[in-house]
């Protein structure tokens, strides 16, 4: 599709064709020889105000996906865009420069360690507020009451007993919801989330999650949710995509997806899933070997080596392209 | 069926310069050979510390106050250091939760297996070890060619396979899975959870799995016992805690897990955050957090004692709770 033509869909985030190659083993005076396909012509949407959530093991790409959207990569190929209220639309893997700076302002990010994620040396106040400063929003008497407030939505309250403490004065579930409170800070369309509960204990998890769904709906936010976790995207996200080395193998409603996965490789990792009850009975599907990393991949389906259905056209034809098997329900596979 | 494991009223405290944290308080268990018990709870609720205890593997400011260890009928707590060496491994092992750590970067994986069995076998000839070590890799479903390998050349699955090798490798009694599985990924962990299940009951070991994750807990364990701030708070078998859980914080924590299979049910939240055990809460740790507390729960510790109307009253078969309140009929 052509970048000019604007579509007028309900579209937040369509993400077309988007690749990150890393190099492997070259150096300042030698050209890499091939390349780590980290990400490898992936296409998917999120709709305004729903999440998408981003799952697959680790090394398939997802955090890198997260990365890109949120600009902290650039991408090797491929466009990004964002249908904005107060922008338009724009394509994220273009912008440069100042306009990377504004961009900023609509996407966010919050990451999985809230140990390593925030400063140390900064307060609270610091922390939350620095997006503003940035960005040049308000005069700091509006600024503490923007911090403020946030910081009582986010849950730590009050405020005022918050503000000027550090990041090891609190527990891991306090400095997540702080970093929730920074990327909230100024107002963005559309927040990364990467494993954002997975270093929390199972009590505070499920607080951390219901804040971060409640914010969603007060502010009108997406988030691309990424994890590893199944039973989570389910509580989290109204679509998931499922991907594997780099690319994306299939993408549905989440209760769909769960109910009638049709991808071999997410037919496996669904049955793999440990079941909080013992007693209901799990049958596992199992797959060949392990997984390796994409680097420089031959022209065939991804999964091919661990697929107990692959037969020659799998072998000889390049990865299947995703295609709706009814209802969005979408699926890469020449077996489905 | 005999007894192998029998831990007393084990209580453990850390000192440190701001004083006594008492992660451990008055735990009691029993095991069974051939049976499984997985212990549960967020982190510092006193799991590990358990599990370093009965291994006696505590750093040097962590010192078991009260209780006993039997197993196979000796005192582990009681027992003089150089009884231990010997007895360590050969009674008890434990697989340890970060895999590429517990290896040594330096050594073949074969031979970290070999000092092992030198250690307590004394020196056998070469052939023998080659053929035993073999048949434990053939045993956690690794290919006997890697054992010439070096740990970063195994993927983070084979590590702990490895790893769960070297554990076997002097016939334990009892062997201790601290998060055998937590780094690695799903479709792995399913297999590898798969195999030592498998194992356990070929070799008719007793086994305690350690980890946060209640669902992988509810897979492998014939019994669980659910920990609260360095207590006991309920032991039963999987199927009765998860049919009747009996206290407040097991039915609290089943709530909060999310599940993928069943139907999407509300998650309960619980309020508050874990006390801190160098100043724990009076009474039942968990009343600052509890729906039902009520006066006695700030002043009296519960008793750890068998359910009402559980015909079983014995610590490897019996539902013990530790509540003022135990709540009755109740399921998720």
């Amino acid at each position: 599709m052509n970048a000019e033509v604007i579509t007028i869909d309900e579209s937040l985030v369509r993400v077309e064709g988007l690749k990150k190659y890393f190099p492997v083993g070259g150096s300042l005076f030698k050209r890499a020889k091939s390349h780590i396909y980290a990400v490898d012509d992936v296409n998917f949407t999120i709709q305004k105000g729903k999440s998408l959530g981003l799952v697959g093991e680790s090394g398939c790409g997802k955090t890198t996906t997260g990365k890109m959207l949120a600009r902290l990569y650039d991408p090797t190929g491929g466009h990004i865009y964002l249908n904005d209220m107060e922008l338009g639309q724009v394509d994220l893997a273009e912008v440069k420069g100042m306009q990377l700076k504004t961009f900023r302002r609509r996407v966010q990010m919050i990451f999985q360690d809230p140990y390593e994620s925030l400063n140390p040396r900064r307060t609270i106040f610091d922390t939350v507020v620095e997006p503003l400063a940035v960005q040049g929003i308000g005069d700091l008497v509006e600024r503490e009451e923007r911090v403020a407030n946030l910081l009582e939505l986010v849950g730590l309250t009050p405020a005022d007993t918050f503000l000027f403490r550090f990041p090891h004065e609190l527990s891991g579930g306090q400095r997540q919801r702080v970093a929730i409170a920074r990327a909230l800070i100024i107002d963005p369309a559309f927040i990364v989330a990467d494993e954002p509960t997975s270093m929390l204990d199972v009590s505070i998890r499920i607080g951390v999650m219901q804040l971060m769904q409640e914010l969603a709906d007060r502010f009108g936010v997406s988030y691309l949710y990424i994890t590893h976790d199944l039973a989570v995207a389910r509580y989290m996200c109204q679509d998931v995509a499922v991907m594997y080395l780099g690319k994306m193998v299939e993408v549905a409603e989440t209760e769909e997806l769960l109910a009638h996965p049709l991808h071999p490789y997410t037919q496996a990792l669904i049955s793999a899933v440990p079941i909080p009850d013992p007693r209901l009975e799990r049958e596992t599907i199992d797959i060949k070997g392990g997984v390796a990393q994409p680097i420089d991949p031959p022209a065939r389906c991804r999964f091919y080596d661990r697929c107990l259905l692959a037969d020659d056209h799998c072998r000889d034809n390049d990865h299947p392209p995703l295609e709706d098997k009814g209802n969005g329900h979408m699926v890469a596979c020449y077996k489905v | 069926m005999s007894l192998i494991l029998s831990v007393h009223d084990l209580t453990m405290h850390y000192t440190t310069r701001k004083g006594d944290v008492s992660a451990v308080d008055g735990v009691s268990f029993d095991l069974e050979r051939g049976q499984s018990l997985g212990l549960v709870g967020e982190s510092g609720c006193g799991k590990t510390s358990i599990a370093f205890s009965l291994m006696r593997l505590l750093p040097e400011n962590g010192i078991i106050k009260d209780g006993y260890i039997m197993i196979d009928g000796q005192d582990i707590v009681a027992m003089d250091y150089n009884d231990l060496l010997k007895f360590r491994w050969k009674k008890i092992a434990m697989v340890f939760q970060a895999a590429m750590n517990a290896l040594n970067p330096v050594y073949t994986v074969g031979d970290q297996i070999v000092e092992a069995l030198e250690l307590h076998f004394g020196d056998i000839p070469p052939e023998q070890v080659h053929e035993r070590i073999a048949s434990l890799f053939d045993l956690v479903g690794l290919d006997p060619a890697l054992m010439e390998r070096y740990p970063h050349e195994f993927s983070g699955g084979m590590r702990q396979r490895a790893v769960i090798a070297m554990a076997l490798s002097c016939d334990p009694d009892v062997i201790i899975a601290d998060e055998p599985t937590t780094a690695l990924d799903v479709i792995v962990q399913d297999r590898i959870l798969k195999r030592i299940r498998e194992l356990q009951k070929e070799l008719n070991m007793a086994m305690i799995y350690i980890s946060h994750d209640i669902a992988v807990i509810a897979e492998v364990s014939d019994r669980i016992g659910v920990m609260y701030a360095g207590r006991m708070a309920e032991l039963a078998n999987s199927v009765d805690i998860f049919a009747h859980p009996t206290h407040p914080y097991t039915y609290a924590l089943m709530g909060a897990f999310p599940s993928i299979k069943g139907k999407k049910r509300e998650l309960n939240t619980l309020p508050g955050e874990p006390p801190d055990l160098l100043n724990p809460p009076q009474g039942c740790r968990f009343h600052p957090r509890c729906p039902y507390a009520t006066e006695i729960c700030h002043e009296k510790q519960p008793e750890f004692k068998p359910v009402n109307g559980v015909t079983h009253n014995d610590l490897t078969r019996g539902h013990y709770v530790a509540c003022w309140h135990p709540l009755e009929g109740v399921t998720l």
